[in-house]
């Protein structure tokens, strides 16, 4: 492989299959849990276990071979091509919820509340309902709570959020400036903010279920509510764990100026959480 | 389409990598990185799902031989609809595309493998994986999912046991789709060889690039969806539950945002087959070659923007009725431009009928008459008329079994001899050919007839009225479906030596002026092109 014309292909790779099991074994186990099954949740950590077990092996492999300079210029482009079109994936996801708010807040909760054809519907079935949002629909569902606010700890997690993606670019810089003591406090910093992030949101959540009355079972408001936030709060996870890892590997002395996908690949995401959130905040707390 | 090979390393003398042959035993294909591997497994598992779906249809065609209750009981009868979708599309259909992928992208660009092999690995493993959650659920307390393929709400919340498992399925089978198609993406853009532009790649490389990118952007979508039945289901949420200000009918959006695209998702690599066999036996360049790219790319952005023609009859605003009217009646055009393309491909060609090219023409006759019934179902107040009757069934077969899966099979035929070194029985592929393409068209056609008159889809029993074209139809389908065992029989006794006659590199006569893969021995070696092939550009072929 030393030529630089040579591809690289990697032989015999065991990761994968592990993968796979950790994958449907945590899937099965979940599934026979919500079934009622009293070894489903066993079945699920089991896989889980499985699952980070692999992740730790196929990447230390994968940053093992990197530093060993295994990987040309080619093979760097078709990883970086990889978390593109993954961070993609990622989009369309979170569209799909994006989506569903926007939908029910300007087209199927004012149906309900009589408008277009919707008249008869309402005064048939549910004269009394105010379809105004926030709302838990015609049949109260959930019963009272009372919707989050944008200017508490959801705003000042924005300062969070947006402080983080520029230490990650302070930290960037510092990489590139061969400042390893820039890159790791940088580091050190986003990653700080990320899970003082998760730490804020854990109590914004409590706050919301036992003083607002606000649940995931709160009609439509706290489905869209505490999904889109759910999901957006597992991704800062992830990613604050992938640039923890960079962080472990950065003080191992990873990483060289011209060639440092790992973290590119954490930076992009962190961004890619970033953005996610700012929309957030715009249509979910704010409007 | 447009690139031949200079010269390429002898591979057989290239000592760099003569200890990365195949691992010995089964192994080799659990662990294995390898494309032409991967692509096997993949067409491998793809052909025992078509038969294990089309055992599902053979139950379905079987009790609605005669009207009354025959063999199953109704819930069973609804699973076997809802299964037998779900098997052909994620389990059949899209994989053994996604096996000729692995096989013949990287010979046709000229790369050594795919560009993230061990990806490769994982996405192959995933998709087994998800297929068998789906499967399990046939031995559930309630029974596999009977809601239809589809999956509404609020019907498909009352499948038993098996509903996580089927939305789990959805989720693996999703992941697996979208490493598949990062995987292409990331092969096309970076790994073709010096010379081999974006526009002289063979247009199975083109349909691929796109339809790849509609994967990774729809699956997340159908994801998300299925994601929130599981919580109106088991966490109390309220998306598709207009008592708590929900709307089931949004779930039929979403999932048709997602549905749609996936449909071209299973045409697109069908039309880059077409277009790579059809010249080969008409001697003659293909026809429009960027015009081709062009009709591909924008059938695949129409795709996203039509969604709710599959909805017409739900209550939709008129404004919005006649907006996926319209913006549907625009996917005619570009699919238009492809069909008269190999029709001019064919004009004054010095043709020959062997079986890929007989299943190639077949394909554009019947795919064109589904695309007409199509048309016929944009025009939304007919539409009415035709929502969840079996001329849908009999439309959306046509495009997909005298399409999809004959240009599977006429590409089985096509790259067979170049995979296997060994020659197909003609005789029995002309058979099964003949064979297919008339019982195709007794299964289907009469079912337009019986949609006409009224009879609705995914029912166990009907009015004697429709007794006599559903007789002739199930005839039709036991026909087909016993016809098929002649491929496998086939795809056996070719893998086994086939005729036993030597065939060449290029295998078909001047094939190797078509593409890169015919200019290698057949079959090609364990690893393909071990440094980057030199491709002189020439002019259009």
């Amino acid at each position: 492989m030393s030529s630089s014309d040579a591809y690289y292909i990697p032989h015999k790779a065991t990761w994968p299959v592990m993968a796979t099991a950790g994958l449907v074994t945590t899937l099965a186990g979940f599934a026979n849990h919500l079934n009622g099954s009293a070894s489903g949740a066993t079945m699920m950590y089991i896989g889980l276990a499985i699952f980070i077990a692999m992740l730790a092996g196929w990447f230390t492999l994968q940053a093992t071979e990197s530093e060993s300079g295994m990987y040309s210029k080619q093979v760097g482009i078709s990883y970086r091509m990889g978390m593109m079109w993954f961070i993609f994936s990622e989009i369309m996801f979170f569209a799909v919820f994006f989506g569903t708010l926007w939908y029910t807040r300007n087209l199927s909760v004012p149906w309900l509340g009589g408008e277009g054809t919707g008249a008869a519907t309402k005064e048939m079935l549910w004269p009394a309902f105010d379809a105004t949002w926030p709302t838990n629909g015609p049949a109260n569902v959930g019963g009272e709570f009372e919707p989050m606010s944008a200017w508490g700890l959801p705003f000042l997690n924005t300062l969070i959020l947006l402080t983080s993606g520029v230490t990650c670019t302070w930290a960037h810089h510092g990489l590139l400036a061969k400042n390893r003591d820039q890159l790791i406090k940088g580091l050190i910093a986003t990653v700080g903010l990320g899970f003082l992030f998760v730490a804020f949101q854990a109590i914004e959540y409590h706050e919301a279920y036992t003083e607002m009355g606000l649940t995931l079972g709160s009609g439509i408001y706290g489905s869209t509510f505490f999904m889109l936030t759910g999901f957006h709060g597992f991704h800062v996870c992830i990613g604050a764990i992938i640039l923890s890892v960079v962080l472990f590997r950065s003080s191992k002395g990873h990483f060289k100026p011209e060639n440092h996908f790992a973290f590119e690949a954490a930076a992009w995401y962190w961004h890619f959480v970033d953005v996610v959130w700012l929309g957030l905040f715009i249509f979910v707390y704010l409007m | 389409m447009s690139a031949v090979i200079a010269e390429h390393d002898d591979h057989h003398d290239d000592h760099a990598h003569h200890d990365h042959g195949p691992e010995k035993g089964l192994l080799r294909w659990i662990i294995t990185t390898n494309h032409k591997d991967i692509g096997t497994l993949y067409l491998l598992f793809a052909l025992a799902m078509f038969f294990v779906g089309g055992g599902m249809a053979m139950i379905i065609r079987a009790e609605l031989f005669e009207p009354g209750m025959q063999f199953v009981q109704p819930q069973f009868f609804n699973s076997m609809t809802t299964m037998h979708a779900l098997v052909m599309v994620f389990g059949a259909v899209m994989p053994a595309f996604v096996g000729l992928a692995n096989w013949m992208i990287p010979m046709m660009i000229g790369a050594p493998d795919m560009a993230l092999p061990r990806m490769n690995n994982m996405s192959f493993w995933v998709l087994v994986a998800g297929v068998l959650l789906l499967a399990s659920t046939l031995f559930m307390e309630g029974g596999a999912p009977a809601g239809g393929w589809t999956l509404y709400p609020p019907l498909v919340l009352q499948t038993g046991k098996a509903l996580p498992f089927a939305i789990f399925s959805v989720h693996l089978l999703g992941i697996s789709s979208i490493m598949g198609a990062i995987n292409i993406i990331a092969t096309i853009f970076n790994m073709r060889a010096p010379g081999m532009t974006l526009m002289k790649m063979p247009l199975f490389v083109w349909t691929w690039l796109i339809t790849a990118f509609l994967l990774i952007a729809v699956m997340p979508v159908f994801a998300g969806a299925v994601t929130m039945l599981l919580t109106d289901k088991f966490f109390g949420t309220s998306f598709f539950d207009a008592a708590g200000g929900g709307d089931p009918v949004l779930y039929q959006h979403i999932f048709w945002f997602f549905g749609h695209p996936e449909v071209y998702i299973m045409i697109l690599p069908t039309f880059g087959v077409a277009s790579t066999i059809i010249p080969v036996f008409a001697r003659k360049p293909l026809f429009g070659y960027s015009s081709m790219v062009y009709a591909t790319a924008s059938i695949a952005f129409l795709s996203f923007i039509v969604w709710a023609h599959h909805m017409f009859t739900v209550g939709m605003p008129m404004a919005g009725e006649l907006y996926f009217m319209y913006a549907t009646m625009l996917i005619a055009i570009p699919t238009g431009v492809k069909v008269f393309n190999w029709t001019a491909t064919m004009w004054k060609g010095a043709m020959t009928f062997e079986t890929p090219m007989l299943f190639s023409i077949a394909f554009v006759v019947l795919f064109t008459l589904g695309g007409f019934t199509g048309l016929m179902m944009s025009i939304a107040p007919s539409d009415f008329q035709y929502h969840d009757t079996y001329f849908i069934v009999a439309h959306f077969h046509y495009t997909l079994v005298p399409a999809s899966v004959f240009i599977l099979m006429a590409a089985g035929y096509y790259w067979l001899p170049k995979w296997t070194g060994h020659m197909y029985n003609e005789k029995i592929g002309q058979l099964h050919f003949w064979l297919s393409v008339v019982s195709v068209n007794i299964l289907f056609f009469p079912q337009h007839f019986l949609g006409l008159a009224g009879m609705p889809r995914r029912i166990p029993d009907y009015a004697v009225q429709f007794a006599d074209w559903n007789m002739i139809s199930s005839i039709g389908g036991f026909i087909f479906g016993a016809s098929q065992l002649l491929f496998l029989y086939i795809v056996i006794d070719t893998v086994r030596g086939g005729t036993g006659e030597k065939v060449s590199d290029e295998v078909w006569e001047d094939a190797h002026k078509h593409g890169l893969e015919w200019t290698l021995p057949s079959p090609p070696p364990y690893h393909t092109f071990t440094t980057p092939p030199t491709v002189i550009p020439t002019e259009h072929f």
